[in-house]
């Protein structure tokens, strides 16, 4: 009996869900592929499959943080993230190029491009937040429209060619700090973690957030402005978009502004699904996103390695956001319940209506 | 137009704001086709097949758009029609040119393809009460994906039934003359003819059939129309099947348009499709919507796509920003438009 309770304890952890789908993703990827938690060093860096999962889900755990927040504070998604990652990168990468097509020298300081970035990135944000809490569109409706016309931007912003910064310290962000053998991403997105983490320590933003979440109107009649926390929360969420897509752009040391972050805000949402957070806002946690992004990160790798093409992969991403949501879902929920009370409470009438 | 569809308890109120949306949706489209003929007269824009070539340009679009107009006046949303469209390209280019089925052949999976992505995510949304958002971003997710595992290659389509049928001209009365004096009458595809056909079935079912009218009910409010008595679940599935099924004969005639499938195709549809529901006067909300100005809707953007690429100095990429600069300024005007009317009310 208490090691039923022990198992109910663990079983009823917010974690446990997102760190089981983790445990499996990663007992397919070893089956898959046996040297997978192998890790070797090459030229001073570190190589091996789990590093290159950290590495390259640094961008998603980013994403990640600011759809948790989003999804908790305004029950939608944004959906935009993806583009305005281009947004930011071609926005980067123009200021240090130029306007040439290829450069090997800065021809601005590298601190004013990525402030610009940033700034723009923000400013997206402000869009999203404005139409999201202003003006009290759905979420994705809101965001659909940087979603499509974000990518149309960032090609005007580089007059429609791929800019190259081939400068070595622009390759620093996505790539190595000389004589650190971790990728630089991952100490990003740490810092993006404990700066996220540290503001809901020292703020009630947090508590605020959950809050707006689970009821807007009983928020703002108990004295919280719900436009602002929401309007704030997108911004945020742009931001830490423009963050990972200068990383993204810092890795291939360019801005490619069709496909920077492409299908990155499909991942991201799923990232949340994942990490047991509802899709329709209210309570959330940021370690089961992480926890998430991570999986999913693993789970694109595992795909790679089975020769599914990039474009292919959102098939499967598609199917597991539907298996997800509909297990979240109340409806599935309150019939999985009635089974439980039917064969616990009902069960000997249950058994004689079948032996009838 | 939209006088005789508010189902709201003030009709006066919303009866003016709703046919203010649809007057400045058929100005602005009066507006800039004008001044599309005076400022690009030179290059022909104002030749009636210029008319024409926009009606076959966007034929598609509009039965897609007024599938998804059906799904907006219930308060859902649908955004995976421009997957679906990309998809059904893609199996018809496919099945006809790979492993030589028949046209109709093709037709019968195009539609089965849309009724399938319908009842699929109608299921859910209506029954399983997963929001409309979510479910049919995977779809468009889905299909995207789908459409690469077919073919990554573009497949363009030499059926010679399928050309007859993309290339059967149907002229019009109206033309014009040409240098040597011969009269060209202006002339339309049978997709021009398939997506009118569509509109008034859809102008005919959304305003004098019952299932029409609770489509209305349901988005109003879907509580108080469940307790008249309407079977809000069922009404809202069919409402996607519906959505579902026009998007995959939508795609047909898209097809028969481009004449190929390829991965990238129709990439960002949906959004057109949203906007011109949206610029034609349907409510985000639910509740209000018309497929009259669903049409103007498509036309307005058609308009800003032949006037950009016949200007022909501008990047393709204005068409995209001015879509979705247009769908915000119409988003925010509605906002404001239905936060005037509650305070109406209240008052």
């Amino acid at each position: 009996m208490s090691n039923k309770s022990t198992f109910k304890k663990i079983a009823g952890n917010h974690l446990f869900f997102p760190l089981v789908c983790l445990f499996v993703v990663l007992i397919i990827n070893v089956i898959k592929t046996p040297n997978f938690f192998a890790i070797s060093m090459n030229n001073g860096v570190l190589y091996g499959y789990v590093i290159d999962v950290i590495n390259r889900g640094s961008e998603l755990v980013i994403l990640a943080l600011g759809m948790t927040l989003v999804t908790a504070a305004s029950k939608g998604q944004d959906i935009s993230v993806g583009a305005v990652m281009a947004v930011a990168a071609a926005v980067g990468c123009q200021i240090l190029s130029g306007g040439e097509a290829s450069v090997t020298e800065y021809q601005n300081s590298l601190i004013l491009a990525i402030l610009a970035a940033l700034v723009v990135a923000a400013a997206c944000g402000v869009l999203n937040g404005f139409l999201v809490a202003k003006m009290r569109i759905q979420p994705m409706v809101a965001t659909l429209i940087l979603y499509t016309a974000g990518r149309g931007i960032a090609q005007l912003v580089t007059n429609g060619q791929i800019t190259y910064i081939r400068v070595d310290s622009y390759k620093v962000l996505g790539g190595y700090i000389p004589g650190c053998p971790i990728p630089t991403p991952i100490f990003v997105a740490i810092a993006a973690v404990v700066i996220i983490a540290l503001l809901f320590k020292f703020t009630t933003l947090g508590l605020y957030i959950e809050s707006v979440g689970i009821n807007s109107n009983a928020s703002r009649l108990v004295g919280l402005n719900s436009t602002k926390i929401i309007f704030i929360v997108y911004v945020i969420c742009s931001f830490l978009a423009g963050i990972a897509g200068l990383v993204n752009s810092s890795r291939i040391y360019s801005a490619d502004a069709n496909n920077i972050g492409l299908n990155l805000e499909m991942d991201a949402i799923l990232a949340v699904a994942l990490g047991g957070n509802l899709l329709s806002g209210g309570k959330f946690s940021l370690a089961g996103s992480i926890i998430g992004a991570y999986t999913i990160q693993a789970l694109s790798t595992t795909l790679y390695a089975m020769d599914v093409k990039a474009d292919q992969l959102p098939v499967y991403k598609a199917i597991v956001v539907i298996v997800i949501v509909t297990l979240q879902s109340e409806v599935f929920r309150s019939f999985i319940k009635k089974i439980r009370t039917k064969s616990t409470g009902q069960g000997g009438q249950t058994l004689n209506k079948e032996v009838q | 137009m939209g006088e005789k569809l508010q189902p709201k308890t003030s009709p006066k109120k919303t009866l003016s704001s709703t046919t203010f949306l649809l007057l400045i949706t058929i100005a602005l489209f009066i507006v800039m086709y004008v001044a599309g003929m005076i400022l690009l007269a030179d290059k022909g824009f104002s030749k009636p097949q210029m008319f024409c070539n926009l009606l076959i340009d966007n034929a598609g679009l509009i039965v897609i758009s007024l599938g998804l107009t059906i799904v907006m006046i219930t308060g859902g949303i649908d955004i995976s029609v421009g997957s679906v469209t990309a998809l059904v390209c893609m199996v018809s280019a496919y099945s006809m040119e790979k492993s030589g089925v028949s046209v109709y052949a093709a037709l019968l999976f195009s539609l089965g393809i849309g009724l399938a992505f319908g009842i699929v995510q109608g299921f859910l949304v209506s029954y399983m009460k997963i929001q409309p958002f979510i479910v049919t971003l995977a779809g468009m997710f889905f299909g995207r994906g789908m459409t690469a595992i077919i073919s990554t290659e573009m497949i363009s389509i030499k059926n010679e039934t399928f050309l007859s049928w993309a290339q059967f001209k149907i002229s019009l009365p109206i033309g014009t003359v040409n240098k040597k004096g011969i009269f060209q009458a202006a002339y339309i595809y049978p997709t021009v003819v398939i997506a009118l056909l569509v509109l008034a079935a859809v102008f005919i079912m959304l305003r004098y059939t019952k299932f029409g009218r609770s489509l209305y009910a349901i988005g109003g409010n879907d509580q108080s129309a469940m307790m008249m008595g309407l079977n809000v679940k069922r009404t809202k599935f069919i409402a996607y099947i519906l959505s579902g099924f026009l998007a995959g004969l939508g795609g047909f005639l898209f097809c028969l348009n481009t004449g190929a499938g390829f991965v990238e195709q129709a990439k960002g549809l949906e959004m057109d499709a949203i906007s011109a529901s949206v610029i034609g006067g349907t409510m985000l909300s639910g509740g209000v919507g018309n497929p009259i100005g669903t049409l103007f809707g498509v036309m307005i953007k058609g308009t800003i796509n032949s006037l950009i690429t016949t200007q022909g100095t501008l990047s393709s990429w204005w068409v995209r920003i001015t879509v979705a600069a247009l769908l915000c300024f119409f988003i925010i005007l509605q906002s404001i438009i239905s936060s005037k009317g509650k305070k109406g009310k209240k008052s």
